[in-house]
């Protein structure tokens, strides 16, 4: 498994886009930080993006290496080595290689305007913790994707399908819910429902160790009282963690009987 | 003619031959109480430097009360200080510590009961629990006064300057800080409160209740539990203020209930969750105010009729405006909006589409607070985007026609 994860980790580094999504994060620390010149702050607009723009490439980037190294896995495949070592390496490698990009892109600029002499660290190693969780559980997901449909385009679609339903969609039902059953109490509704998006998980974890989770109002005091324990921390990374381990299970279990 | 001359006369003679008591440990007179005893009216009691021991001292006599640097009252926490019950009194330079708290008595550290024409400054009070208590009281000067406690909870603390019934008060340069009010008036009409700055208090930094005809300017209120309160009064201006800082679930930079005929202007509200927070408010000018990374900026509830909001300035706050009715006659006129993305083709400085300050977002979470939950979410931004381009649901009248491009009220 190691040397397929090594080989899918240098075939990704040596292709251009791992530098593109990596000067990205580059240039994108760095303009931020020029821009307002306060960690915190760049902080807070760094989420914004994180938690949009992590799930899309991870999920685009997943099904497209899929579709590309196809002709090289069945080659692989062909070879006495063990199915899940083959794609486990390769899950592993496109995951770690965009994680990588993400924490360095990001964690140079911030570093370099002295990251560690501010405030702010906390909560910047959390955003990259739970960037990384979305990394590592949108990639997942798209290799469900990809792996289900034999079809290029139609993985496309389903993959950018999945990612809208969690980024957008799930919101807008989640809202409307919300509206509509005005009358309930809602609080307990709403915990669990951020639960089951890990867009929206990583959002409300981020935004409740920022000053601005004053705002949440009475919601924010459950939800704060729910995620501002270690328990909360706790629960809530292990969601994360089951966000990423069911679609590796699936995966797994979906290669099995899979016919190449 | 004369005759009044003569009075003016006497009444000079009458102010020479006023005594000084002085009172120290090694004088003939011990205690502040023996000298009140046998004060007269007119007299200065000089207190020298040193460590006393006393409370309920009252004081019915026009006395002048001055303390030598280095003088300290101390309560030992069983009640209140000086009660003064006379008119033409001063006291300065003292500083008073330890007065005791109580669930039933409002113990004081000066508390002042039916007088007029007194002074009360340059006093120091720690750990007080009251700090200066007003009573049916007219024409009082309270100046550069310092007041402070550490109590923990709302009902076990008192206010710093806290007047019930007065007129023609005037109180400035005081530093309040760890009560329950920094300021609090109640029934207190034409009096002045200026350049003091209220911070940390558990409540309200300041908070005025049925007080009409009042002005407050050049304060600054920061990091205060709840922020300020102007509840119930008529004719109030507030310029030049400063709130900053009043940052938790149920705060706000400053709170109107119930005001009517009221001009705020030039005032800075900075990073609070609530800039303004108004309900029931009536001809209210709003100028030349900046809103500075609120949470929201101004919060309008029901019942508000002809509030007027020009040349402010809304800069980076979560939200605008969040606002709860359709119907309005509330108007936003020549306003800076940090998010207005209008252009101004004829260069005039002002922007050529009229920028709609409430958004839908803000307008779902006026419905359903619980919706909050989903700020900075990616749907929020594109269905704000989408009813900034088309208005549905959000008030179709309320807008600002005259958006200005630039920032107004750089200055403040």
């Amino acid at each position: 498994m190691l040397k397929i994860l090594k080989y899918s980790f240098y075939d990704l580094m040596r292709s251009r886009w791992s530098y593109v999504y990596f000067l990205f994060y580059l240039l994108l620390g760095f303009v931020l930080l020029f821009l307002n010149n306060d960690v915190n702050k760049a902080v807070i607009t760094l989420m914004n993006i994180i938690i949009v723009l992590t799930p899309l490439i991870g999920t685009i980037f997943g099904v497209m290496y899929y579709y590309n190294s196809k002709e090289f896995t069945e080659l692989l495949l062909a070879q006495p080595i063990n199915r899940s070592k083959i794609f486990m390496g390769q899950y592993l490698g496109i995951s770690i290689s965009l994680t990588l990009s993400l924490v360095l892109g990001l964690g140079i600029p911030f570093v370099l305007y002295g990251l560690f002499k501010s405030t702010a660290i906390f909560n910047f190693s959390l955003l990259l913790v739970v960037g990384s969780f979305l990394n590592f559980i949108f990639v997942a997901l798209s290799y469900n994707i990809a792996l289900s449909t034999e079809n290029k385009i139609k993985g496309f679609g389903y993959a950018i399908l999945m990612w809208l339903f969690l980024a957008v969609i799930y919101d807008g039902i989640f809202l409307i819910s919300l509206v509509m059953f005005n009358e309930y109490p809602l609080d307990k509704f709403s915990l669990v429902a951020t639960m089951f998006n890990p867009i929206d998980l990583s959002r409300i974890l981020i935004l409740l160790k920022l000053d601005i989770s004053a705002l949440l109002g009475y919601t924010g005091a459950v939800f704060r009282k729910f995620f501002g324990t270690n328990l909360g921390m706790v629960l809530s990374m292990l969601i994360l963690v089951f966000w990423v381990l069911i679609p590796i299970v699936r995966m797994n279990f979906k290669l099995r009987k899979k016919d190449f | 003619m004369r005759f009044i001359n003569l009075l003016f006369f006497l009444f000079f003679i009458s102010v020479l031959q006023a005594k000084q008591i002085e009172v120290c440990e090694s004088c003939a007179i011990k205690s502040i109480k023996d000298a009140i005893e046998i004060a007269e009216k007119g007299d200065e009691i000089l207190i020298k430097t040193g460590l006393y021991k006393e409370h309920d001292i009252i004081v019915s006599k026009s006395v002048v009360i001055i303390g030598e640097k280095g003088v300290i009252l101390d309560g030992e926490g069983v009640g209140g200080i000086f009660t003064f019950e006379a008119d033409n009194f001063t006291i300065k330079n003292v500083k008073i510590i330890n007065v005791g708290s109580s669930y039933t008595v409002d113990y004081a550290a000066i508390k002042v009961v039916k007088a007029q024409n007194f002074i009360i400054e340059n006093c120091t009070f720690e750990s007080v629990f009251f700090g200066i208590l007003i009573e049916k009281s007219k024409k009082g000067i309270i100046r550069n006064n310092k007041i402070s406690s550490n109590r923990a909870s709302e009902a076990s603390s008192g206010n710093g300057i806290h007047i019930w019934d007065g007129d023609k008060m005037e109180v400035y340069n005081n530093e309040l800080f760890g009560l329950r009010d920094g300021i609090y008036f109640e029934f207190v009409k034409n009096s002045f409160v200026y350049n003091n700055l209220s911070t940390n208090n558990i409540r309200y930094g300041l908070h005025f209740m049925f007080s009409n005809k009042n002005e407050y300017h050049h304060n600054e209120f920061r990091n205060n539990g709840a922020g300020v309160a102007v509840m119930f009064s008529k004719y109030i201006s507030m310029h030049h203020n400063k709130f900053r800082l009043n940052w938790g679930s149920a705060s706000y930079g400053l709170l109107l209930k119930e005001i009517y005929d009221a001009e705020i202007y030039n005032n800075l509200f900075e990073e609070n969750t609530i800039g303004i927070n108004g309900e029931g408010c009536t001809r209210i000018n709003y100028k030349n105010n900046s809103f500075l990374r609120n949470g929201w900026a101004i919060k309008i509830a029901g019942a508000c009729y002809a509030n007027i909001f020009t040349n402010n300035d809304f800069m980076h706050n979560s939200l605008d405006l969040a606002y709860n009715s359709k119907l309005n006659d509330n108007k936003f006129d020549n306003n800076y909006w940090s998010e207005y993305t209008g252009y101004d083709l004829d260069k005039n400085g002002i922007g050529d589409i009229p920028y709609r300050p409430v958004k839908l977002f803000s307008y779902i979470v006026n419905q359903t607070p619980e919706a909050l939950v989903l700020l900075r979410s990616l749907f929020v931004d594109i269905i704000n985007f989408s009813e900034k381009v088309s208005p549905v649901f959000t008030p179709d009248d309320l807008l600002d026609e005259n958006p200005k491009m630039k920032r107004i009220n750089d200055s403040i």
